[in-house]
């Protein structure tokens, strides 16, 4: 053969290990289907049968121990073009370590031909135990043979639904069995047998590959060979912009704020706080202020406290926290817990409360109204805003209900029962 | 006006910018940036962990299409050692950190601004990542797009540095004020000639073709290689390749030099960046309607540090650096650990820098 693939130079690895052959096996195989060397991408990783890429004239990507995988991946997803080949090459040492990459390519059938220099061992960093050496083997890190066996491959990658997965020993010529792989549309595997001459044979100087794989169980056949379709990523023709989506607010209202005001709105998880602030952010932008708002609630964020702090002002709100708001309003339990300690620092402002909560010590004035009672755990919170409104109109209450009505939620609510304190 | 968040307008940035595709792995208090992306991309993916998205942006990334994810510390942990493949392999791609408060798992829905120290030393050997800094609403639509440029003309990983009080909270923003932007070119080499994967090219950046391309053999490699892309010891060609990597970035820094300087006649700069940079800001219109005149530089562009940064802050005898963590990250890579006199700092744990804050410490004893 020229050297339309593979370099006719020798190749950088010990005398007698079986990486030579799949390296020449390989371009037999490609040879065989007749692609251009162009249209192969081989991707190689960390281990000796990494070191082969300098001498394939295809396109060549050398990358991290056990990713090759994953990253390979990313360029058949990227070229996304049948006509093309993406070649990984890998060792058994590279698939213990990535193994997750393997399981997600062959589950997600990904178009690629992985193959596995199966060694049972580390060769490069001098013949340690991998997750692939067999019970008995023995090498560097399990001098008196591994006490436990070493994952089956091929028919985790069957299991998972590879198109096609076989182990074959990795002697003679071998480059049908490629050229098949090769075809395969989707995740193909192969496992190639091999003895590393250096560690392997040292380690284990009276025993052959065929014999070490029969006592391993392994069998020396096809897993796996449907036919299913390549993993695609779907391409948006025609995204669209996030802006799109987003309501352009005009500004329909007037506001008296002369400085900037901060509120607290503090209740439970699923207590329609945050809802009920970002409609209030809403209004204030309808009433020609600057607002910001801003969630706090626990990592689990369907439980316990839900709360918002507010910023609203005439001006460009520059810092965004709330350390001494005026104005706190809590419509729960967990919603007082979070807030205690702000309230009870507050030595003015305005704290407003369920009434069937105990009030804490404060400062501020303390206004108590039944919010549950009378709106009920979903309303309770947007019921409170209401109340405040009413009371001190930092923004209009018909902004308010604007943005209510223009929320998609209104039939939801009954907005007379939140404006019934009007008549109060 | 419309009701958006930091994350909207990233996402939205990043894909006019030409973002090809999202790739995410869900992470507090990253989340939105990831719904978002996975929303407004061409293409999105979802990995099923840190390790295999960086792997697969560099996949894509290949084969000439920019890929964006966004993480927490967490994340990047595990992301670390595929940033310093991509990096070798100059390839580019967009990582936006959303800074939250550690160590460890810490806290993830509390903001901060303690991985300066790990970003500036995440590539082994200590090669610089162009780091960009988002300090307002603004910045997040310019400093994303200014990113992804950043990325695919140095060839480079690149980082857009933020954190959750940046991204998560809702502002009323004027959107008809934004600027256009226009989708960043790729200039493949485009010769006869034969393709050198990482001969410096213009500005020391090497031409690019992705792989898979019909004309010329495309190498990426990871290890120390030379120009060819062949994996060498340290011969003399792949040390000068190493080297480059610095020199390219630092070479073409200027240009990607963002940063704000309201300049006084005063003895006294501050320096913030991030989250403390509104706080930055109140703080220096109450000390200037009191009379006292300061400085504030607001650093965008973070990573390397612009030679302007040091230039400026050499004329003040006071430079106050206010950062949300611990042990005054920036101010030791500007000044190193032994610091200066005259330079201290203000810093929290666990909750935001307030303007009051600052304002004492430019007028407190330390003065
Ligand atoms: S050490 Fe073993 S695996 Fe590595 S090249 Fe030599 S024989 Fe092959």
């Amino acid at each position: 053969m020229g050297d339309k693939y593979l370099s006719t130079s020798e190749l950088p690895f010990c005398k007698g290990c079986g990486h030579h052959l799949v390296a020449r096996n390989t371009e037999k195989a490609l040879e065989a289907i007749g692609l251009n060397p162009l249209d192969v991408i081989l991707v190689t990783d960390i281990g000796c049968h990494g070191i082969i890429d300098r001498k394939f004239h295809t396109h060549t990507v050398h990358g991290l121990h056990g990713r090759s995988v994953a990253l390979a991946a990313g360029i058949t997803l990227g070229l996304n073009n049948p006509s093309k080949k993406v070649i990984v090459y890998i060792g058994d040492g590279g698939a213990t370590i990535g193994l997750q990459h393997l399981i997600e390519a062959a589950h997600r059938n990904f178009d690629m031909t992985v193959i596995i220099h199966n060694n049972m061992l580390y060769g490069m960093t001098g013949g340690q135990a991998s997750g692939l050496t067999p019970c008995g083997f023995k090498t560097t890190t399990s001098p008196e043979g591994k006490p436990y066996s070493g994952y089956d491959l091929c028919r985790k990658a069957n299991n998972v639904g590879a198109s096609y997965a076989r182990r074959i020993i990795g002697t003679g010529d071998y480059s049908g069995h490629l050229a098949e792989a090769f075809e395969t549309e989707g995740f193909s595997l192969l496992e190639v047998m091999e003895i590393c001459p250096s560690y392997g044979v040292k380690f284990n100087p009276d025993r052959k590959l065929t014999e070490i794989i029969e006592q391993a169980d392994l069998k020396v056949k096809l897993y796996s060979n449907q036919i299913r379709k390549r993993y695609q990523v779907h391409l948006r023709d025609n995204p669209i912009s996030l802006f799109k989506e987003k309501n352009e607010i005009e500004i329909e209202f007037h506001s008296e704020l002369k400085d900037t005001f901060s509120l607290i709105l503090s209740g439970s998880a699923g207590g329609g706080v945050q809802l009920a602030t970002e409609l209030f952010a809403q209004a204030a932008i309808a009433s020609g202020l600057d607002v910001s708002k801003k969630g706090n609630y626990p990592v689990t964020v369907g439980t316990g406290f839900s709360s918002s702090d507010i910023i609203v002002s005439p001006d460009p709100i520059l810092f965004t926290g709330v350390k001494d708001p005026d104005v706190v309003i809590i419509v729960s339990k967990d919603g007082l817990e979070h807030c205690r300690a702000v309230i009870e620092r507050m030595k003015n402002g305005l704290l407003i409360i369920d009434e069937n909560i105990d009030t804490p010590i404060t400062g501020a004035e303390v206004l108590k109204h039944d919010f549950h009672g009378i709106a009920g755990a979903r309303s309770a919170a947007l019921y409170a805003l209401f109340f405040y409104l009413h009371r001190n109109p930092v923004i209009p209450v018909d902004a308010l209900v604007s943005a209510l009505g223009k929320s998609g939620i209104s039939d939801k609510v009954d907005l007379d029962m939140l404006l019934n304190f009007k008549i109060e | 006006m419309i009701l958006a968040n930091g994350s909207m307008l990233i996402i939205e940035a990043l894909a006019k910018a030409g973002g090809d595709i999202f790739i995410g792995y869900p992470i507090t208090p990253a989340n939105s940036l990831y719904q978002y992306g996975i929303q407004r991309f061409p293409m999105s993916l979802a990995a099923p962990d840190e390790i295999t998205t960086l792997q697969w942006m560099a996949g894509f990334s290949a084969t000439g299409k920019l890929p964006v994810t966004a993480t927490s510390f967490p994340g990047l942990a595990l992301m670390i050692e595929s940033i310093n493949m991509a990096y070798m392999m100059e390839l580019p791609m967009v990582i936006a950190l959303v800074q939250r408060f550690g160590p460890s798992t810490g806290t993830a829905t509390c903001g901060a601004q303690g991985d300066l120290l790990l970003i500036n030393g995440l590539i082994s050997g200590g090669y610089p990542v162009p780091t960009f800094c988002i300090s307002s609403m603004d910045d997040c639509w310019d400093i994303s797009a200014s990113a992804a440029s950043a990325a695919v003309e140095l060839r480079t990983p690149v980082f857009l540095l933020t954190s959750k009080e940046m991204v998560m909270p809702l502002r009323g923003y004027d959107i008809s004020s934004l600027s256009e932007i226009d989708p960043v070119s790729y200039s493949y080499h485009d010769d006869d000639r034969k393709y050198v994967p990482y001969e410096p090219g213009n500005n020391l950046v090497p031409g690019f073709l992705p792989v898979g391309n019909e004309k010329h053999q495309t190498r990426l490699t990871a290890s120390t290689h030379d120009r060819n892309g062949i994996l060498q010891h340290t011969t003399k060609e792949a040390l000068a390749n190493t080297t480059r990597l610095q020199g390219k970035i630092l070479k073409n820094l200027p240009e990607f030099t963002f940063h704000e300087l309201d300049e006084e006649d005063a003895d006294t700069v501050i320096v913030s960046f991030g989250i403390t940079s509104p706080a930055a800001r109140r703080a220096v219109r109450t000390l200037r309607k009191n009379g006292v005149s300061v400085s504030h530089l607001i650093a965008k562009t973070l990573f390397p540090v612009p030679s302007l940064y040091i230039d400026t802050i050499r004329n003040y005898r006071r430079v106050v650096v206010a950062e949300e963590n611990q042990n005054g990250q920036f101010r030791q890579i500007l000044f190193g650990v032994s610091g200066r006199e005259g330079v201290t700092g203000v810093n929290t744990i666990g909750r935001m820098i307030t303007p009051e804050e600052i304002i004492e410490e430019v007028t407190g004893d330390g003065r």
